[in-house]
């Protein structure tokens, strides 16, 4: 929502790379960086006690301990990602386990996922948008363990959407009948959030 | 410059949010004393740490971290929840500016 | 750095409000930061405190692009919390963490101006001597026998200093602060551990929460 002011000689902190303007959605900007954006404190569970489950309406329900979940078969991911706030990061290294992987062997005929996190933030998203290679979730950026500012132990990870739906200190999924709105969702944000097609807020 | 910001240090408060929050409410809300659903303790607007100021404002109990003041800014759009505050107390007549 | 703005439309404000200043990019890209109000209340015109973040995206262009005769888009004041008139009253304790000073500033020097007799206390971390923040301003208030200024430096401090040179703690508010008896009011701005750590101090000393406001600053514009 731009107003007819204009700083004059206000450029900001942003990148630009002509070479790689197609892969910024619209509205968006390169950032050197990669802001820090929180709900609420950072937790610090430790990991002797953290575990991850995929519950609700599925059979059968599932959990791992830390040493279990990292036990898994992980992969290293690069991939574009996009805040609502307007930041883009290209070709982002992480390593994280396929959701696929914590799918394999769950039946369920639910068709939407709510993502719950050590602090109460929630995300929902449709179940078809974590499976097919589309969502991770993530124990290391970088090359390094995932900081505990950046949602450590561990995040979700689903780049094709905004970043708000990459839920940090991810605890678990409850897959559910019906879309149910989040924490930002039942703010005003998008229920799904597709930055291609600008799906910031409710009514995009 | 670090990618990494500590959140204590970059943490604001309410007085952050107000200029968001006097959108919402008639008045300028930051001396508006909150009770938390959490655990009844009381607090100024202004004096609640703030979280998420880049999408809103989700104030929280400083004793507790119950959030409660959520504002979403959702473009032209701002929504409130405050059912993690029992109630709002506001001084009316007072100049706030 | 102080930046002085100019506007017919500008009310004037309260000691301690804020502004929240939006920069846009011609090709509307924004960014959007606050800036504590360091001047006292006057219609018509107010200056702003930046302390230049180095790799910053705003204050640099506050401070070394905008000149004379550009315009400022900013929206305020505000703040109705952490404002003092002297309708408040006092003894005040005024409590800085670098340049959380600002608000304090637009204090001190409304009391000066208004020629309040409100005793004032102003307990001012720093890292360094030349670090501070209207130095030499605060040495020309505290003439004034009802205005203290102490200094605390922690990381370096001149040759002969005296003053204290630790972070602030519960000793140095009770020598700065007195006992806390009722209509005594305390104002802390920093960062924001600073600001948390001196609250409690406070409040382990025996003034009510009720008589103590905080404002917790970020990283000051960046």
């Amino acid at each position: 929502m731009v107003g007819e002011f204009i700083s004059r000689g206000f450029r900001g902190r942003r990148q630009e790379d002509p070479a790689v303007a197609g892969r910024i959605p619209p509205g968006q900007y390169l950032t050197p960086g990669f802001p820090v954006l929180s709900a609420g404190p950072t937790p610090h569970t430790p990991l002797m006690q953290w575990d991850f489950t995929i519950e609700g309406a599925v059979r059968p329900a599932r959990r791992w301990t830390w040493d279990e979940f990292r036990a898994l078969p992980s992969e290293s991911i690069t991939v574009d990602i996009h805040c609502v706030t307007k930041w883009s990061k290209l070709d982002t290294v992480w390593e994280g386990v396929a959701i696929d992987t914590l799918l394999d062997g769950v039946e369920t005929d639910g068709t939407y996922v709510t993502a719950f996190c050590d602090g109460g933030y929630t995300t929902n998203l449709p179940l078809a948008d974590l499976v097919d290679g589309k969502a991770w979730v993530a124990f290391a950026y970088g090359g390094e363990p995932l900081a505990p500012e950046h949602g450590g132990p561990a995040r979700l990870l689903v780049p094709h959407l905004y970043f708000w739906k990459s839920a940090k200190w991810v605890r678990g999924l409850e897959i559910t009948p019906r879309d149910r709105p989040g924490f930002w969702e039942s703010l005003g944000y998008h229920d799904y959030g597709d930055p291609w097609r600008e799906q910031r807020y409710q009514g995009d | 410059m670090s990618e990494i910001e500590d959140e204590v240090t970059t943490r604001l408060d309410g007085n952050a949010a107000a200029g968001l929050l006097t959108q919402v409410f008639c008045a300028e809300p930051s001396g508006a004393v909150i009770v938390c659903a959490g655990c009844g303790a009381t607090a100024a607007i202004g004096a609640l740490p703030a979280y998420g100021l880049e999408l809103g404002a989700i104030l929280r109990c400083p004793h507790c971290d119950t959030a409660v003041l959520r504002l979403g800014a959702a473009g032209a759009t701002l929504c409130l929840d405050l059912r993690g505050a029992v109630s709002l107390r506001v001084r009316i007549g007072d100049s706030a500016s | 750095m102080t930046l002085r703005l100019e506007s017919e439309a500008w009310p004037g404000h309260l000691p301690g409000q804020h502004v929240d200043v939006r920069l846009t990019a011609e090709d509307g890209y924004q960014a959007q930061r606050s800036y504590s109000i360091a001047s006292t209340p006057a219609a018509g015109s107010l200056a702003l405190t930046v302390e230049e973040i180095a790799g910053g995206e705003v204050s640099p262009y506050l401070s070394e692009e905008l000149r004379s005769g550009d315009r400022l888009e900013l929206r305020g004041p505000i703040g109705g919390y952490f404002t003092w008139t002297e309708a408040n009253g006092g003894p005040l304790l005024l409590v800085a963490g670098g340049s959380g000073v600002a608000p304090l500033m637009s204090m001190l020097r409304y009391r000066a101006t208004i020629g309040s007799a409100i005793p004032a206390t102003l307990l001012y971390s720093s890292r360094a001597w030349d670090e501070i923040i209207y130095r030499e301003e605060l040495e020309r208030l505290s003439a004034d026998p009802a205005v203290r200024v102490i200094h605390t430096l922690t990381r370096s401090h001149p040759d002969g200093w005296d003053g204290y040179t630790r972070r602030v703690d519960a000793a140095m508010l009770e020598d700065a602060a007195g006992e806390p008896e009722p209509g005594r009011l305390a104002y802390v701005c920093g960062p924001t551990q600073f600001v948390e750590n001196v609250a409690s101090d406070l409040v382990a000393l025996g003034y009510l929460p009720t008589w103590v406001k905080t404002e917790r600053f970020g990283p000051t514009g960046g």
